[in-house]
Formats: structure tokens, sequence, C-alpha cells
């Protein structure tokens, strides 16, 4: 399925774009590296529900701002984008940086939202249990450690990139570090108000993530009031890459039941 | 031309070869590699080194601040300057420098450093740098906002120095409600300030402007690189529409003379070798993190030719003759020295007469033979005075 690409202006930001599929609204936050292709998960989701998949500020081709410093700003821009692109019971998905954008959202006003699901997202930390550091990891681990199958890794090790493509990674890259250095993936305020998320909500773990542990999924299923956690074996950092087939089953599964 | 002898304190008693299973000498080299007894014997040498310029005529000695490494055992210069005032009585002290966006609040910089001016009489000399990439990991301060927190502790710290206390400072990072600082400076209206950079176009704008002209050290780099960035300098104050003055640029650089080009050569490579390779010794990600420098210098990083964080070894001969080191005889240093010179109006030159695992004997005799031979043909009278 192709998707449709506009861009949209909320504030003094254009956005890029991508939509796909009829019905219910169903909003994709994606993670730091970014949206360098349309996967075919996203064409599992378009599939009864209207997917809309922005490129955040920063990111890949969509603008940026100044007034954008840190996490919170990224909350409050994204529910008035929600707002702008008349978004209402819709369903919330975010993946990473993006389920922890995601997750900032629903704490301030869950009002447009009928479910969240969140796909290994950062956000929260689990004292003792130290995540993976991306930041110091060279190029060739940071794919590594994304995945347990090393066949995902070596594809996408083997892709010749071009200048402009190296430029936008090096644009996603200098955009999640301004959000996730430091503290490293996570803010302090947001785990005390995860009960005020009154959404069902998915949270799916791989429980080979190398970036944050599964004992993460674990304490995201018992701060959100009406969760389910899956952990998927022989899976890493991306699940819905790795393991498409049973996160797309899952997902759908669990949208379905939501309305 | 006024020669400042600088120093890193490096650990040389590393165990180099252990050492590069580890995937860096910076951040994550385990200190269980550092052993007191011997470290405790490196800072006194150390000391009596910088302390003996003064008998030797430098103009001035320096320090500087490096964290959770091999490479620099000063995580805090202040306290070996501190020493260093205790044990001369007419020599500059420069510390170069403070890495300003290192720390929670750049008052007890603007403290401190007001301390030693006035321990030393006036003698102090403040270097500020943004602090190497490596460090930013060590600290947990976000690169993305190393700049702006840059500018605005200096913007304080200087405000701090000259401005009648107290006063309140509103900024983005750095927030006080009383900023009153005892003691003010010795010198008025407050010590000099002194750039070390590697070179960044953003530095030069920021450094040469009218109401800074801040003294400009390239360091550790190729001598093209050197010329080049001295000369954007220059390019950049004819712009804002004031002619520098030679005090204004300055080259930092591994130093090492003896006898002949050969033997130098001979002697120093070795240690030069370790330096770069050993004690430089990290990755991209740490040398510069995203938003260390602009994502434009950081494409043209990856084109460009950096001696540090370079992916391959790097020989002394080619550190040589790129004239990263000047290292050879009297003469060829002289004579590359005042080459430079020639190029660029270089006024201040900071050679680091110890580096890698330079022994003390070796660095104790190119220095003497340093001062003896090339010094006095290029320290004038008048910069002497200056001093």
């Amino acid at each position: 399925m192709a998707a449709e690409v506009s861009s949209v202006e909320v504030r003094d930001i254009t956005i890029r774009l991508h939509r796909a599929g009829a019905g219910q609204k169903l909003l994709f936050l994606h993670g730091a590296g970014g949206l360098a292709q349309w996967l075919p998960f996203f064409d599992d989701l378009a599939e009864g529900y209207e997917l809309l998949v922005p490129e955040h500020p920063g990111f890949g081709a969509s603008g940026d701002a100044a007034w954008i410093r840190n996490i919170s700003d990224m909350a409050m821009f994204y529910l008035e984008l929600a707002e702008a692109l008349g978004i209402d019971q819709a369903h919330l998905v975010g993946h990473s940086l993006g389920g922890w954008i995601a997750a900032e959202m629903l704490v301030r006003d869950r009002a447009r939202f009928d479910s969240l699901t969140l796909l290994a997202p950062a956000g929260i930390r689990v004292e003792g249990v130290i995540s993976g550091d991306n930041f110091i990891w060279g190029p060739e681990e940071r794919i590594r450690n994304l995945f347990h199958d090393q066949a995902f890794a070596e594809q996408l090790l083997g892709l010749e990139l071009t200048e402009e493509q190296r430029n936008l990674q090096l644009r996603n890259l200098f955009a999640a570090t301004k959000l996730g250095w430091q503290p490293r993936w996570y803010d302090p305020d947001l785990e005390r108000w995860l009960h005020r998320i009154k959404l069902p909500s998915l949270v799916v773990w791989g429980a080979d993530d190398k970036l944050f542990p599964r004992e993460y999924g674990a304490l995201w299923r018992e701060r959100l009031p009406d969760s389910r956690l899956i952990t998927i074996d022989q899976c890493g950092h991306i699940p819905h890459v790795e393991k498409r087939e049973v996160v797309s089953r899952e997902v759908r599964e669990f949208l379905k039941g939501v309305a | 031309m006024k020669f400042v002898s600088f120093h890193l304190m490096p650990y040389r008693q590393l165990d180099l070869a252990a050492a590069r299973e580890h995937r860096s000498t910076w951040v994550v080299l385990p200190n269980s590699f550092y052993d007191p007894v011997k470290g405790a014997e490196e800072y006194a040498a150390y000391i009596d080194f910088l302390v003996d310029c003064e008998r030797l005529g430098f103009d001035c000695i320096s320090v500087n601040e490096h964290h959770q490494n091999a490479y620099g055992l000063m995580p805090a210069p202040n306290l070996i300057a501190s020493a260093l005032i205790q044990r001369t009585k007419h020599i500059k002290i420069a510390v170069l420098g403070r890495a300003l966006p290192l720390v929670s609040n750049p008052v007890t910089i603007a403290e401190e450093f007001a301390m030693l001016d006035n321990l030393s009489r006036g003698r102090l000399v403040c270097g500020f740098v943004r602090g190497i990439g490596a460090e930013y990991h060590s600290t947990g301060v976000n690169p993305y906002f190393s700049h702006e927190r840059f500018h605005e502790a200096h913007d304080l710290i200087i405000k701090a120095w000259t401005q009648p206390g107290p006063f309140a400072f509103e900024g983005q990072h750095f927030n006080l409600r009383y900023v009153n600082l005892w003691p003010r400076p010795y010198q008025q209206p407050h010590p000099p300030v002194w750039i070390p950079s590697q070179g960044s176009t953003e530095t030069v704008v920021w450094a040469s402007h009218p109401d800074r002209r801040y003294p400009f050290m390239v360091t550790f780099s190729a001598g093209d690189v050197v010329a080049r960035n001295l000369n954007a300098y220059r390019d950049q104050a004819r712009k804002y529409g004031y002619e520098p003055e030679d005090g204004q640029f300055g080259w930092a650089c591994p130093v090492y003379v003896a006898e002949t080009d050969e033997r130098a050569r001979a002697e120093a490579g070795a240690a030069v070798e370790s330096l770069f390779n050993d004690f430089l010794r990290m990755p991209i990600e740490m040398l510069i993190p995203p938003g260390y420098t602009s994502q434009q210098s950081m494409q043209n990083f990856f084109k460009g030719r950096s001696v540090i964080g370079a992916p391959t070894r790097i020989t002394a001969d080619f550190l040589i003759d790129s004239q990263t080191a000047l290292i050879g005889s009297p003469r060829t240093v002289r004579d590359k020295i005042e080459a430079m010179r020639d190029k660029t109006g270089l006024g201040i030159l900071l050679p680091m007469f110890q580096f890698g695992i330079l022994s003390d004997d070796l660095a104790r005799r190119s220095i003497e033979m340093f001062a003896a031979e090339v010094m006095p043909h290029l320290q004038t009278a008048v910069t002497k005075e200056m001093a």
C-alpha cells in the first residue's frame, strides 16, 4: 500500500505526514531513528484504520523550532497537532522515543484518544537496570544492538546510503540527543503520573531488547492502570520489524477489543 | 613572541597494550589501571618540571582540565595552579582552560579563578573551553546544549568579575538570584581570557569579536590547519574592522629538540605516537557527540583530516612532516616556528615538552636545549617585559 505524503503546519513547524488506509484514526509516533522507510507493519495497521505517521519536529523531512527543547515540548506539540488534524476517538501507537512522547501526551490530556499501544517505549527507568547506551555505541554496534536476529542488522548494514540519507541520519541523531541524552532516555516526572492514563493500554517488548531491557516493560505494565504486557522471545528493540506478524496480530486484536 | 610551557600531566605508567583492549583511553578505561603510588610520583615530577620553567626564562606555565582518562590527570587544574603559585615568583600561570558547559554553577569557576588571581597577585591567565566530546559522556551534560551553556557561562563569569554585586543572573541554563563575588579578581577589569580551540568557525567568529578580542590558541592540529585557522581569525578581525595584535595568535603543539633531526626523531617518536594513538584514542561517538559541533561541521569532519580520533595508526613521521608536532634540531624547530610566525603573525607559542610516555630525562634535556638555543632568538626583550 502506498502512503499519501503531505505537509501540515502546526504553529511554526511544517510536519511531513504519511497517511494510509481509511477508518478510525490511528496516530503512530516513530522512534529516534526516524522514519527511514514505510514499514510493512504500517500496511498491517492501515487495514481498517486511517493511519497517520508524522515525522517528528527535527527529524527526517519535518521542520524544527528552537523552542522545542525537551520531551514536554514534544508532547504539547503533538497535542496541538492532534487538535489541528481533528484527531478524536483515535488510537495512539508509539515506538521507543515515540512511545515516550505518547505517554507524555496522555498524562497531560487523554481526551482525544481511546487507547495506547507502546512498542519498547523510552520514558521511564528501572533503577538498577541500566539501559543500553546508544550514544556511545559505534555505527555498526548501534544497528546490531537493535536486533536479536542479526539477519535484520546485516540487511541494514548492507545498504549503500546516499550522502543525503547519511545527513538525514545525522539530523535524527542530533534531534534524539536533544531529547534523550540527559537524563538518558527518561523523564524523572513521568512515572509518577502514569496512573493518569486511564485507557486500555498494550505494552509490547522484545525479550532481548539491548537498549531497554525487558524489566522496563514490567514497570510500564505495573504503572499503567489498564494495561497488558506482551514480551516476545528472540526479539530486540524493534518488535514491529523483527516480529512483525505477531506484533501486527496482537496490536490489531487489541485495537478491535477497544472498539 | 611569548612562550608558554604547557603540560597535560598524562598517566605515563599506563599499560598501553592492555589499555588497547578497551573502547577508549577515555570514559570507559577502568580506573584499576591507575596506581596511586605511581600517580603521586607523576604529579611531583610534573610540578617540578613546570616550576623549573621560571628559571629557564619562559613567560608562562600552563595546565588544563580533563576528566576520566589517562591522557591528562587534572580534573581540577586549579589545584595544580595553586601549587605552582606557591612555588614560583614572577612567571604567569595559565589554566587553559576550564570547561564551562560541564559545571552546574559557573560562579564556582569565577570564584576559583578570582582566588588564584589574588593568590598570585595577578599572574593568572584564564582559559575558557567547552571540554572535549568525551567529557559529555563522563559528565552526562547534554552536548546538544554545549554552545548555549558555554556562552551563557562565559557571560555570567565576566559579569561576576566586572559588575558590582549582588546582581541577579537570568539565563536558560543558569539562574542565580544573588551573584556577588568574594574575592573579586586581582587584575582589573579581569584576568586575561584565552581561547584554546581546534579552530571551529563558530569559535573564530566569537573569540575575535571586538568586545572580546580573546587570544586564540589552535591546539594539536597539522601546521597548515593551524595557519588556516589563525588566518581565519585575522580575516574575521579585519571584517570587524580592527587589526589584531600578535598576542592574539597562539599555537599549542608537542615540541622536542635534540642535537640533530635524526636524534630528535629517534628519541621522541614513540612518545608522540603514544600521545595521538593511545592517550587520545577514542571513537567518533566520544570525540564529537551530536551538538558538540554543528551538524555541518560534523559532516565536514567525516571528509576532513583531523589527527585526533583518526581510525588508523598515525606515525611519528606523519606527525612531524605535517607539523602537528615540532620535533628536530634547534635550528629546524626554530625555522618552523619562524615560518609559522611569518605566515600568521603568531605571537604565542605553547610548546608541550612532555607528551605521551616521554620520560622526565628526555623532556628535561629537550626543554633545556629549547630554552638555550631556540627561545632566545624568538623571545624579544619587549615581550619579556610584557610578561
